[in-house]
């Protein structure tokens, strides 16, 4: 026997992320009979061991807090100790930067499913008019899609991944394939109580959760912990749900540790190569493909075009248009919360219920007039969570004193609170975008993002709604808000705190003003797709995976298509 | 048979479950029986403190959440002073500044202090209100003492369950108890 040398295979796909794009491009191009290679830029997930689902605090000596009693700190891990999430704010070695006079921080999860697996699994759609700012109102810009043309595809994606959810015929919130939503719980009836009050639906929420079997997996088992990672796979993660069935198929290369370094294009402009980097050994590889998606994340994503310099494109790849880095969004957001009187020492029930809330309240103005342009929804918290580290800090600064009369108001405190947080759309605007920063690389030599970010008096004016309409809803639940009279521009979110990042590589019918096509297909590059967040338009007030898993799936078969016709 | 389940077992019947259908909700409580099974055995050796912090610790401990060192109080503070030289200093400077204050106050260090005493240090480190130059630092250290102290003992088993929290179960379908509904609503005059 002797070996032949062969020369490396060509990929047929490679995908780049196996977050909720890469995972749904994963799984309808495997499902097509199209084999993937799918480059991960971290390690392989095991949620057996990975996963912190069901421990208790005292499970760990430090009870959550750290080694250290790192989080007394201030630098526990982000989330909370039991959060599945595999990154954080800043991952060592792998910063980004921020121009002076902006406030950006950039969530990142290093791990096959990328953030899917903590994520917070709201599952909405984007309204008709959504698509459509820029003809509804002048503002923005409209997407090359209309509702209908999407609409197939989050079909599609509600039915496989599983979203909870009723018909309630709102314009601003369209129904989809739902699962049976779980009965709100006692502080659920007593807000949805105040929003029937004061005009505002409150109505079944939507989350990437089963509750009934759906294609091999069990139902949710309400231990209300999606946030730790669902061992049984109940809820939607792009790693469990996608890329570990898609991988049985035969059809998936995995490559885990391997962070993408540029786009390599041949003469004819096409994508030739993707250059990564291999983390184990830090050495430089290559796969020859014949198409590439890229699903990073909306800023990964931007970041590898604009890194990918070459004859011809030497300001990035699928840049001609110049717009690449440019209307990046997040979503507004603003917090409140209060102990409500009512629900002071209750007798205790099981509230777990599904990782999340079992109402929410749709945009209700959309059809107003209001003193902002866009509008926000708002997700509900409360109930008995598990108890652990921190749970009553803000009790015992507030009531001080100690002995038994702490522990009596401990008693009557837990689970009184309720919280309201508003998810809101942000305009794009020329202040707010990413570039390459010259000056600094990461620890694999990859020069890395600056993010440039500002809020305009659209999301601000938004966000002063907010407070106005969290404050009437407690009031009217009998909480009392506690007076915060620190200007507006501090109440609102910092920029990707919300990690809803989308809009860096945005679609549209016209190369001069979009760097893609409406299949998210470069206008520049036949060959180049891009399916997570960045080719998004705007961003409305919906949070975006769902939207993401529908444009991937639309994707996955536009490319399956074309490959078919010898087209890329 | 071995009436233990290992966790992995249940694990990997809950992957078999994805297969072929529910979970067994006895089964599945295993899974919470086995890692709240947290073993005790022995009595805990103090890795940070000297023996005379420790045990002035424990008594604060106690005073501040009755039931604390049953929550495991002080071995936690201890713990994370041993991996934490900041938390240290700030546990072994607290202790010898309520001692050095008792012996100014009372003549003695705070453990050997009568309840009375000891509980006239306490009104007055307890809250902020009460802040003058003499005893600023106490105010900050007590905070401390009581932030880990109410941490430690409700994130322990028994803290959890004086708190009623019926939670991190397998439940195959979820109710909410309606005569709870009824009365939040009542309450609230929604």
């Amino acid at each position: 026997m002797f070996q032949v040398q062969r020369s490396a295979p060509i990929a047929d796909v490679v995908v780049i992320g196996s977050g909720a794009g890469g995972g749904t491009v994963t799984k309808v191009l495997t499902d097509l009979g199209i084999h993937v290679t799918l480059l991960e830029a971290g390690p392989m997930l095991h949620p057996e061991t990975d996963f912190k689902e069901h421990k208790w605090p005292y499970d760990y000596p430090h009870r959550g807090a750290g080694e250290g009693g790192a989080s007394y700190f201030g630098h526990g891990r982000d989330f909370g100790w039991f959060s599945a999430h595999a990154g954080g704010w800043q991952l060592e070695g792998e910063p980004y930067t921020v121009a002076e006079g902006s406030k950006f921080q950039w969530f990142r999860s290093r791990i096959v499913g990328g953030r899917t697996n903590h994520y917070g699994r709201i599952s909405l759609r984007y309204a008709d008019y959504d698509l459509k700012p820029y003809s509804r109102d002048g503002i923005g810009t409209d997407w090359p899609i209309s509702y209908d043309e999407i609409a197939p595809y989050y079909d599609k994606a509600e039915t496989f991944i599983g979203v909870t959810g009723s018909k309630e015929g709102i314009r601003s919130a369209p129904d989809g394939m739902f699962q049976t939503c779980p009965p709100p719980r006692v502080h659920e009836v007593l807000i949805k109580k105040a929003s029937d009050k004061l005009g505002i639906p409150c109505i079944p929420n939507r989350l990437a959760v089963i509750t009934r079997p759906t294609n091999g997996r069990p139902a949710c088992h309400y231990c209300g912990q999606c946030g730790r990672g669902c061992i049984s796979a109940s809820n939607y993660s792009s790693s469990q749900v996608q890329v570990f069935p898609a991988m049985k198929t035969g059809r998936v290369t995995l490559i885990t540790n391997a962070m993408a370094r540029e786009l390599i294009t041949d003469s004819d402009g096409k994508v030739s190569a993707v250059s990564y980097v291999d983390k184990a050994t830090r050495t430089e590889k290559q796969i020859k493909c014949r198409t590439v998606v890229l699903a990073a994340s909306c800023c990964e994503s931007t970041r590898l075009l604009l890194n990918s310099k070459g004859p011809g494109h030497t300001n990035g790849l699928a840049n001609s248009s110049g717009v690449v880095g440019h209307y990046l969004t997040d979503n507004t957001g603003f917090g409140l919360g209060a102990s409500i009187p009512a629900l002071r020492g209750m007798p205790r029930y099981n509230s777990d219920g599904m990782g999340g809330a079992h109402l929410y309240m749709p945009w209700w103005l959309w059809d107003k007039k209001t003193e902002f342009p866009r509008g926000y929804h708002i997700e509900i918290g409360g109930g008995y969570g598990m108890p652990g580290i921190g749970s009553f800090a803000g009790l015992a600064v507030r009531e001080e004193g100690y002995g038994d009369s702490l522990k009596k108001k401990i008693y009557e405190d837990y689970g009184s609170h309720v919280s309201f947080a508003g998810r809101g759309e942000m305009i794009p605007n020329e202040d707010t975008y990413c570039e390459i920063d010259n000056d600094v690389v990461d620890r694999w030599g990859i020069p890395v993002l600056k993010f440039h970010f500002k809020w305009t008096d659209a999301e601000l004016k938004q966000v002063a709604h907010m407070e106005e309409t969290f404050t009437a809803i407690i009031e009217a639940m009998g909480g009392e808000v506690r007076p915060n009279a620190r200007p507006v521009e501090q109440k609102i979110s910092t920029g990707g705190e919300i990690i809803h990042e989308v809009g860096a590589v945005r679609m549209g019918d016209d190369p001069k003003s979009s760097a893609l096509n409406k299949y998210c297909q470069a206008h520049d590059v036949k060959n180049l797709f891009v399916a997570d967040a960045a080719p998004f338009v705007s961003n409305p007030d919906k949070n975006p995976t769902l939207t993401i898993c529908a444009l991937a799936w639309r994707t996955a078969e536009y490319i399956a298509e074309e490959m078919r016709k010898g087209n890329v | 048979m071995s009436e233990r389940i290992e966790r992995r077992t249940v694990l990997a019947q809950i992957a078999a479950a994805a297969l072929t259908g529910p979970l067994g909700i006895a089964q599945a409580q295993h899974v919470h029986q086995e890692t709240a099974a947290a073993k005790n055995n022995g009595v805990y050796q103090p890795k940070a403190l000297t023996r005379h912090e420790y045990s002035t610790l424990h008594g604060l401990c106690e005073m501040i959440v009755p039931g604390a060192s049953k929550g495991g109080a002080t071995e936690f503070i201890d713990l994370l002073s041993s991996q934490n030289p900041q938390m240290l200093a700030i546990y072994s400077g607290g202790l010898a500044w309520l001692d050095d204050y008792a012996r100014s106050q009372y003549g003695a260090n705070f453990s050997a202090l009568s309840a009375q005493d000891s509980t006239a240090i306490l009104d007055k480190i307890a809250y902020k209100k009460n802040e003058t130059p003499e005893v600023a630092a106490g105010i900050r250290f007590f905070a401390w003492v009581r932030r880990m102290t109410v941490d430690a003992y409700y994130s322990s088993a028994v803290g959890i369950r004086e708190l009623g929290f019926m939670g991190n179960k397998f439940v195959k379908e979820f109710a909410v108890p309606q005569d709870t509904v009824e009365l939040a609503v009542k309450r609230s005059a929604l």
